[in-house]
């Protein structure tokens, strides 16, 4: 339906994860962290910092995504907003696509923007660079929508966040593939395109049926 | 289906809805338990004894190449036990079965035990031939994923609280789960074309010896017969735990 | 969708123009049955509710009064039964039948971090009833002092006022209320009762959970009884069937 009404949605989500305490910075700010972390424990040899540098920057954003998933719904669910954003004259599939995009100018958006930083930090070649923000770019929204869905089964079960690991890590695992392989070709001077068009195609599938599953999840947790 | 609950007359109700029914499914299965696990202990016996005594050495593996006789079908169970709930799931989501819901539930443990199975197997089989216990194989490595599906599946039903809702989540992620078992299983296919040379392949079927195939598909017979007395045994208890918190309801008044 | 349309009654049934759909239809019940937890918490309840009409729902803890008000919003899954409101099934077309709907429960949908006015500001941008008509809400519930706080300085009662003046933003013929008077004091109860009367002398129509009397001239009462008395309740659960 309107476009206004789901705008208006979006524009209350992303101000409130950019509140302090609300998230978004949070999950960037441990994406950076959880990368610096890496040479501390690998050691500082450049050309392992440059082999492994495209994997250790997909794996943080994948744990600072999932990280920052439990807010997606659990505060709408706890405090009744889910109830009424049900009788509201939006599709509650709408709602979850609203919601997942703003999770992904948040977090996702965020987080491809300093991943160049973070690839010189590693002593990824300048060349590779624009293949790993673009596979990021290309690939976090997926992170979002699968999450979203791990996120609406979860919503109402107790312990629910750890629950809510263990369903969506193995979902990310195709995105993690092809994303990072994307970033390692482009180091190997290989043709990164087919990677890059395979996460495309993962992020476009979950926008496909995420919303569908996790609206349906929805309606379950909200009897 | 119903007509048996209004204590009308025997109708020639001969849909195979009739056993989404517990007392139907109850009944019809107490018949088929014993059966079962006759063909399942007697086919496992001869396929087992068969593979492991009565062929000879791989000229290239020597005796280590037996062990196939369970890696095999454990690795086809681990597989095709998912695609099992995934039916059950549709079913259920669809028909709205009590039972259906539960049978997929019950198959979750057997599935994670033959994936787990497949695995310990395979890096049993794996460490003469590669010199180590675990290689980052294509086929290895969709298998564990394989197992991380069946463990998400399994924490669900472990963590909701609420029967019902449990039925519907379940259903969900197991058919997202199916949906992405696969993908994962191209996705580690191209992963691998990368990080791995050639490697060593695991029981293809082309280069069998046919003194090895015949007791192969012995054996996998046995294991689909131990699938199915499994299935059938689990989803009878969890049917079981269902009425007996039914019943408990029933005792408590609201 | 509509226009801004300031409050009070005066409006006939089917004023029709930018209203929403279903002023003037009756919500009809019949035979209405739900399971909670493997238990059956309704079971045959039938009612009929006529725009213009508000019922108050009546009867001791756990008989199922919640259940029905979020089962008629759509939240429960029916056991049995139908619930119709005007030509719109409730099993038939789920969608539809909430697009009719406004609903208060126990919980309150406020976002601590928003202000008062943002609150509000959101469901009438969801709704797309404007920003005039949250104005207006918020000056019948006597928040505009605490407009620009944030909710999260609010006192129960004005957490609970902001929730119940969603019912004024969002513009639905009918209203599910479940003990809307928690927290509020006899002033803000009042006002409660008086916007119920606004609502159906506009055409609306309301079911409300309450366990104080309203004072509302008109109103009648649903006594729900507990489905103990009522049959010898063994809930549908297949699983109880049969000897094994």
């Amino acid at each position: 339906m309107s476009r206004p009404a789901l705008s208006a949605l979006l524009a209350r989500d992303i101000r409130l994860a950019l509140r302090l305490g609300g998230g978004g910075a949070i999950a960037v700010a441990f994406f950076v962290l959880a990368v610096v972390l890496i040479p501390l424990g690998v050691g500082r040899e450049p050309q392992t910092l440059a082999r492994i540098a495209a994997g250790v920057i997909w794996i943080s954003a994948l744990l600072a995504v999932l990280l920052s998933l439990d807010r997606l719904f659990q505060a709408d669910h706890e405090d009744g907003t889910l109830e009424q954003l049900m009788l509201a004259p939006v599709a509650l599939e709408q709602v979850v696509l609203a919601k997942a995009l703003a999770h992904w100018l948040t977090t996702g958006l965020p987080m491809t923007v300093v991943a160049p930083l973070l690839g010189l930090m590693l002593q990824l070649p300048a060349a590779a660079l624009p293949a790993l923000t673009a596979a990021l770019a290309l690939g976090t929204p997926a992170l979002s929508l699968l999450g979203a869905v791990g996120a609406a089964v979860t919503v109402g079960v107790r312990r629910g966040g750890l629950l809510l690991s263990i369903l969506v890590l193995p979902l990310y695992i195709p995105t993690l593939i092809f994303g990072a392989r994307a970033a390692e070709n482009a180091v190997l001077a290989l043709d990164p395109w087919p990677a890059l068009g395979l996460t495309a195609a993962l992020t476009l599938f979950a926008a496909a049926f995420a919303p569908f599953a996790a609206a349906f999840a929805l309606r379950i947790n909200a009897r | 289906m119903l007509a048996s609950r209004a204590g009308l007359a025997y109708l020639p109700d001969m849909s195979i809805w009739r056993y989404a029914n517990p007392a139907e499914f109850m009944r019809l299965t107490s018949h088929l338990l014993a059966p079962l696990w006759v063909a399942a202990g007697a086919l496992m016996a001869v396929a087992l004894g068969w593979g492991l005594f009565a062929t000879p050495d791989d000229y290239q593996q020597g005796s280590t190449v037996k062990i196939l006789f369970i890696h095999v079908p454990a690795a086809m169970l681990a597989i095709n036990t998912y695609a099992v709930m995934a039916l059950a799931s549709v079913i259920g989501l669809i028909r709205r079965h009590h039972v259906s819901f539960l049978v997929a539930k019950a198959a979750a443990p057997v599935g994670a035990a033959f994936t787990a199975v497949a695995l310990i197997t395979g890096a049993v089989w794996g460490q003469p031939m590669w010199g180590t216990w675990w290689v980052w194989d294509a086929r290895l490595t969709a298998v564990l994923v394989m197992f991380f599906f069946y463990l998400g599946y399994i924490a669900l039903w472990e963590t909701v609280e609420d029967t019902e809702k449990a039925y519907d989540l379940s259903a969900v992620v197991c058919l997202v789960g199916v949906v992405f078992a696969f993908l994962s299983r191209y996705a580690v296919n191209f992963w691998a074309t990368l990080h791995q040379g050639a490697s060593l392949s695991l029981a293809e079927g082309q280069r069998m010896d046919d003194a090895f195939r015949l007791p192969l598909y012995l054996s996998m017979a046995a294991f689909y017969a131990l699938f199915a007395a499994l299935l059938v045994m689990r989803a009878r208890t969890e049917i079981r735990r269902r009425r007996a918190r039914a019943l408990r309801l029933e005792a408590v008044p609201a | 969708m509509s226009a801004p349309r300031g409050e009070g009654g005066g409006e006939g049934r089917n004023a029709g123009g930018g209203r929403g759909e279903g002023w003037g239809d009756a919500l009809a019940v019949e035979g209405l049955g739900c399971d909670r937890a493997g238990r059956r918490v309704l079971s045959g309840l039938s009612f009929r509710l006529a725009p213009g009409e508000a019922l108050a729902l009546k009867g001791p803890n756990g008989v199922g009064k919640s259940t029905l008000l979020r089962l008629l919003a759509g939240f429960l899954p029916m056991a049995e039964g139908t619930a119709m409101h005007g030509p719109v099934s409730l099993a038939a077309d789920r969608a539809a039948f909430q697009e009719r709907i406004a609903f208060a429960g126990h919980l309150d949908a406020v976002k601590p971090a928003l202000t008062v006015a943002d609150n509000l500001g959101l469901w009438a941008g969801l709704h797309g009833t404007g920003a005039a008509r949250a104005a207006a809400a918020l000056a019948r519930f006597g928040l505009e002092r605490i407009a620009g706080r944030p909710a999260a300085e609010c006192s129960a009662g004005q957490r609970r006022r902001l929730g119940l003046a969603r019912l004024l933003v969002i513009d639905r013929p009918l209203w599910l209320l479940d003990e809307p008077t928690v927290s509020l004091d006899t002033a803000s109860a009042r006002l409660v009762a008086e916007l119920i009367g606004a609502h159906i002398a506009r055409g609306g129509a309301a079911l409300v959970a309450t366990h104080i009397e309203l004072g509302l001239p008109g109103l009648g009462t649903l006594t729900l009884a507990p489905p103990a008395e009522a049959a010898p309740a063994r809930s549908a659960d297949p699983f109880l069937e049969g000897r094994w």
